[in-house]
């Protein structure tokens, strides 16, 4: 379709090697993807929650779990993502490894997937409890205190007012996480798990057509974009359901 | 708890009002400090059912900060509650302050306390009805079509009716305060407690809000009430206590207070505000 200048003879030769049977790469490239997209809902989820709870721990904790959150989210943000990935990859098996050697147990071997969940979803925990944190200081605060005076738990809270109030303030920063999180799949290739991106570079070496297979991969992470998007635009109108338009207050 | 509440639903709101009044709160020698500012030096108060107690005073006196130790939004330095005829038992937190020993028994009074902010604090994530609702059916433990219902009655009775699905923030200043009585009023409240309910009103909406407030002390609801509105304190409140720099300088029957002050603080203070 996009290849249409190209020579009839050519444009056979691509669709044979992007076809989905061997000796076609694109089922490889699409179990990439399938891959490429669990890591990143994973370590998304993973980071949502460690976020919410560094949130809460910044805010709300005493001082010691007011430190270890700054000591997280500080370090974190501070080391390079890709030597955080090589760090804790190599390093994080390994210990778990001695640990249940040093306990009598058989050592064990941790899953690429498993692995490239935890390692992105520590990072992505770093970045979420910050964007968490503003998110719930920009709640008006008379509103958590109406639920305290009307004698709601603390879990109650959370769920029923804290959290669905701060969302529409959180929606852009976690937007921009999630996005993030799609593309850092592609920083695993680095440990050898076959996402999308390790995935295209073996075809496009194998094959040699590099710009083809590259262009393909790009269209695709494009696709997962575009499609977010959709999404996001109708979950932030639902969480906005309360506010006026900003246009309104123009 | 909410079988309680469940039974009660059916019966006259009128019922509170007996001959035998039973006392709804009592306070002995309430302190309570900021730091080193005292900001309450020994408040008392007791309030049966059916009495309307308005509490006036500059700014600065310490009657919203009373009002709010009564559900323990401050936690008070140190004196006596009795909330329902339940002791609140505190426990001290080693730096001159104290906390409630026991969450769950705070979280059961407050919610028979129907609080109502100067600021009303709805919550804007939800609808009006969805406001008034929430408590009942969360906290309570109300069914939903029951709680419904009356909060459909309720939100008539604060002539909010046709705004039931609109969310806070596409309401005035007026309507989004009668919706916060309304939710207050679907706990079936043993004790409203009014925080300046009309400071944050523009003045032509003042008076809808009074209206609301005005029929409620009627009907014998037992209310602290915290205002600025002298003329409506004096027609409203069963009775008044003047609080100047954190103690009751003065109280009474609101014709004795308003008619004959004795202290010459409150005097000025009449003159001021009215």
């Amino acid at each position: 379709m996009a290849d249409a200048s190209i020579a009839p003879a050519a444009i056979a030769g691509m669709f044979d090697l992007l076809s989905p049977n061997p000796p076609g790469w694109g089922g490889n490239l699409l179990r990439g993807l399938l891959n490429s997209l669990q890591i990143a809902l994973g370590a998304f989820g993973m980071g949502l929650l460690i976020g919410t709870v560094g949130a809460y721990g910044k805010l709300y904790g005493g001082p010691l779990v007011r430190d270890i959150a700054a000591i997280y989210t500080t370090i974190v943000r501070a080391v390079p993502e890709l030597v955080l990935i090589l760090l804790l990859y190599y390093a994080g098996t390994d210990m778990i490894n001695r640990v249940l050697e040093g306990l009598g147990y058989q050592r064990v071997d941790i899953s690429g997937l498993v692995a490239g969940i935890v390692v992105l979803g520590f990072v992505q925990g770093a970045y979420a409890t910050e964007v968490l944190r503003g998110a719930i200081k920009a709640i008006p605060q008379g509103e958590i205190e109406a639920a305290r005076a009307y004698g709601m738990s603390p879990v109650m809270m959370m769920r029923r007012i804290t959290l669905p109030a701060m969302l529409p303030h959180a929606l852009p920063g976690l937007a921009n996480l999630w996005l993030i999180s799609t593309k850092d799949t592609a920083l695993l290739a680095v440990v050898g798990f076959s996402e999308l991106t390790l995935v295209t570079r073996q075809a496009a070496g194998t094959t040699k057509a590099y710009f083809l297979f590259f262009i393909a991969a790009g269209i695709l992470y494009l696709a997962i974009t575009l499609f977010s998007n959709v999404i996001l635009a109708k979950v932030e109108q639902w969480a906005r359901r309360g506010m006026p338009s900003v246009k309104e207050a123009r | 708890m909410t079988g309680a509440l469940h039974a009660s639903v059916a019966t006259d709101p009128l019922q509170s009002v007996t001959a035998e009044r039973a006392e709804a709160i009592h306070v002995w020698n309430l302190h309570k400090k900021f730091g080193a500012l005292e900001v309450l030096k020994g408040v008392s108060l007791t309030a049966k059912d059916g009495d309307v107690v308005a509490m006036i005073g500059g700014s600065g006196s310490g009657k919203s900060t009373f009002l709010r130790c009564i559900n323990f939004l401050e936690n008070p330095t140190s004196g006596v509650i009795r909330i329902n005829g339940e002791d609140v038992k505190m426990i001290s937190d080693g730096e001159g302050g104290q906390y409630p020993a026991n969450r769950r028994q705070i979280e059961r009074i407050r919610s028979r306390l129907g609080m109502v902010f100067q600021n009303f604090n709805l919550w804007q994530h939800m609808t009006l009805i969805q406001n008034v609702i929430e408590v009942p059916v969360h906290v309570l433990g109300m069914k939903r079509d029951e709680a419904m219902a009356i909060g459909e009655q309720l939100l008539e009775r604060v002539g909010l009716s046709a705004k039931r699905d609109v969310y806070p923030a596409y309401l005035s200043g007026g309507q989004q305060q009668r919706g916060a009585i309304a939710r207050a009023l679907a706990i079936q409240p043993r004790v409203m407690l009014f925080d300046e309910p009309t400071s944050a009103l523009d003045p032509e909406l003042v008076g809808e809000v009074l209206k609301v407030i005005g029929d409620l002390a009627k009907e014998g609801r037992t209310m602290l009430l915290v205002t600025h509105e002298m003329k409506f304190a004096r027609e409203v409140a069963s009775h008044v206590m003047y609080l100047h720099n954190g103690i009751v300088e003065e109280e009474g029957p609101p014709e004795e207070l308003f008619g004959s002050p004795k202290s010459e603080r409150l005097k000025q203070f009449i003159r001021t505000v009215s």
